[in-house]
């Protein structure tokens, strides 16, 4: 029994592993730098995400390794959070939907950059309207 | 099977060990204690951060004001363009890093190898001080130059501020004591504590660690690239 004695492995995988979250957290950085935009931003981001994290549940922090039952104590609660997640986005369009069509809202508003900002001295003045 | 043939080839595995170890009125885990509750605080801690980035998605989709375009925000320049997200950058690669060490020194704390374990674990606590201190240096940098506060900031969604604070701010209070913890270890597995004891300690350190680089690689997706 391997976690008896506890997690002992070769140091070749923990190097590999090592290198190839660097190269994840590369292309995750690579995605802004060359300033992917739109779904593509999403998909990728969240892809290099996912398997970042899941390197390092199973090799770094050893769960692949580890008996079934401790795996699903540590896996199983955390999948819930998928439905919270779901439940609060479809919440979350409708909420912000009402104020579009309810409270006046401006659906058209643009975010300031801190280029816009550092020309006018002073002038601090939050939300910009259209 | 009968329970002498059990015996000598231990427990089951896969489903059949599942059902056993939860089934048959006996331990359930079979690691060391420290090590079963370790992994039950951080599942509780995932559920603590994981209300924090869903009151983060709620905010977000809810706000009719836009987002602040957080790659110029956190751009920084070394004398000539500012470059994108470069300081996050680095605050990711020194944080992947310190996981890197922290696996090494788990290797050789059961290796019994304890000068190499001490270096390696002080070495992890020192990357995790200076992510800190960067985390320092942005948050200074967003306050006093940025204008950006908890309630308001001059780029657009005042929600910005606040759940930003709120969720770095808990990463890095997690990498402090992070920090502290194991210089702890360390110290303890340098004076020989655990060389009756046996060198789990350091595992259990080292899934706390891992944790928190976990949790930023959730936070440098969803805070500073999306």
């Amino acid at each position: 029994m391997a976690s008896a004695e506890g997690q002992q492995h070769p140091l070749g995988i923990y190097y590999k592993i090592w290198i190839l979250l660097f190269v994840l957290s590369g292309f995750s950085y690579a995605v802004d730098f060359f300033d992917v935009q739109g779904g593509m931003r999403w998909a990728l981001v969240i892809l290099f995400m996912f398997l970042k994290a899941g390197f390092i549940v199973a090799i770094f922090m050893h769960v692949v390794w580890e008996r079934l039952a401790l795996v699903l104590t540590i896996l199983g609660p955390p999948t819930v959070l998928l439905l919270l997640i779901g439940f609060i986005s479809i919440e979350g369009n409708y909420t912000q939907e009402a104020r579009f069509a309810y409270m006046g809202h401006d659906r058209d508003a643009v975010a300031l950059a801190p280029s816009d900002l550092h020309g006018e001295e002073g002038d601090h003045g939050g939300e910009e309207e259209h | 099977m009968s329970e002498a043939t059990v015996n000598e080839v231990g427990p089951h595995e896969g489903v059949t060990g599942l059902v056993d170890d939860w089934g048959a009125d006996k331990q359930a885990y079979h690691v060391p204690w420290g090590k079963a509750m370790m992994w039950i605080f951080l599942v509780s801690d995932t559920f603590i951060f994981s209300c924090f980035l869903v009151g983060y998605l709620n905010v977000r989709i809810t706000t009719t004001q836009p987002w602040p375009p957080q790659s110029e925000i956190f751009a920084l320049s070394f004398g000539g363009d500012p470059i994108p997200l470069i300081l996050i950058a680095i605050m990711t690669f020194i944080l992947i890093t310190s996981s890197g060490t922290m696996a090494l020194a788990v290797n050789m704390g059961y290796r019994k190898d304890k000068v190499k374990a001490f270096w390696l674990i002080c070495a992890t606590a020192a990357f995790g001080a200076s992510f800190v201190g960067m985390q320092a240096f942005e948050w200074s940098k967003l306050i006093l130059e940025e204008g950006v506060r908890p309630w308001g900031n001059p780029f657009g969604a005042p929600q910005f501020g606040s759940v930003f604070f709120m969720v770095t701010g808990f990463h890095g209070l997690h990498v402090s004591a992070g920090v502290i913890y194991l210089l702890w270890v360390a110290f303890r597995v340098k004076r020989g504590h655990y060389d009756k004891k046996g060198y789990e300690i350091i595992e259990i350190a080292g899934l706390y660690w891992h944790f928190v680089d976990l949790v930023w690689v959730f936070i440098f997706a969803f805070f500073y690239l999306l």
